[in-house]
């Protein structure tokens, strides 16, 4: 199985992207430049944290134009695998990839610290390795984390279950608590929480672990397991 | 030549918490008077076109693509020259 991470100018979580595929998985990832103009080769795409663009007029409002990103519409609408973190929780929200909005945290504050978050939603192809209603402990560092959606389409994730992690405790005033989303198809995925940041021990947590590991067991479920590194 | 002011204002059903803040400040300097305060994005742009119509139609293009997030701002635009 084959990982992309784009890199944006002002992407700052992408090594980290990157050293947790490689340490957790051991499965082949490249660093794929904002430029590039084919994403084919590649099974599932991580768009990391940070600050593309220095966050210029909104977090994401410009990445979200950026060449990769076409590739990225297109490996969504294949079925392939998107996640995006913190920073690229904001772009895909940009991008019309996944609904709703990031606004300034409640508090004004830029939020750093471990969070406890629940999975609602272990049906994605990114955290069949959790429990329905586990809780687990992910990092977030971020000051504009706070999701933002109207009543229907809140009305909407619900019905169709595509809210896929929440806050035991709301650092950042989202709507409903929320931590991460997905799309209506599951295959892409949105949240602030930094999963990569939680992949060992010694980081203070390794709850994170089991994303990467759900989507590889989701991908070799489907391509079968006789697949060559 | 034509001027354009784009003003980019969150959305009166959505929390501004910067507006909040600068609100308290003003409170905690005296200005008890301040009943709501909400803060935006001005932008000044210069087009190279004299179709005012024309100009019209595309800033509505730029606010709705890129200048405001339309789940979470409003926008209005005035032409000049």
């Amino acid at each position: 199985m084959k990982f992309a991470v784009l890199v944006f100018p002002g992407s700052n979580c992408d090594i980290d992207c990157y050293k947790a595929v490689e340490d957790t998985l051991g499965e082949p990832v490249d660093f794929v430049w904002h430029t590039a103009t084919d994403l084919s080769a590649y099974d599932c795409i991580l768009v990391p944290g940070g600050f593309s663009y220095g966050d210029y007029l909104r977090c994401g409002a410009i990445s979200r134009f950026a060449p990769v990103m076409n590739e990225v519409a297109k490996a969504a609408e294949q079925g392939k695998f998107v996640l995006g973190i913190c920073n690229g929780f904001q772009i895909l929200t940009e991008a019309g990839l996944l609904p709703g909005a990031l606004r300034r945290n409640e508090s004004m504050k830029f939020r750093c610290h471990d969070t406890t978050l629940k999975v609602v939603n272990n049906t994605t192809p990114f955290t069949t390795d959790y429990a329905e209603g586990e809780e687990i402990v992910i990092p977030i560092a971020h000051g504009e984390g706070n999701y933002y959606c109207d009543e229907e389409t809140l009305a909407s994730l619900k019905a169709n279950n595509q809210i896929v992690f929440t806050y035991t405790n709301n650092p950042n005033g989202s709507v409903a608590d929320i931590a991460g989303i997905c799309n209506e198809r599951g295959n892409v995925v949105g949240m602030m929480p930094h999963p990569e940041r939680a992949v060992n021990s010694l980081l203070g947590s390794e709850d994170g672990k089991r994303m990467f590991s759900s989507i590889l067991k989701t991908w070799r479920d489907t391509h079968g397991t006789a697949s060559v590194r | 030549m034509l001027k354009a002011k784009v003003y980019v204002t969150i959305k009166k059903s959505v929390l501004d918490p910067q507006g909040v803040a600068v609100q308290g400040a003003l409170h905690s300097v005296g200005f008890q008077e301040v009943e709501s305060l909400r803060i935006g994005k001005y932008m000044e742009l210069t087009l190279d076109t004299n179709d005012r119509e024309e100009a019209a139609k595309r800033l509505k293009d730029m606010c709705e693509k890129l200048l405001a997030n339309t789940v979470i701002e409003d926008y209005r635009y005035e032409l000049e020259g």
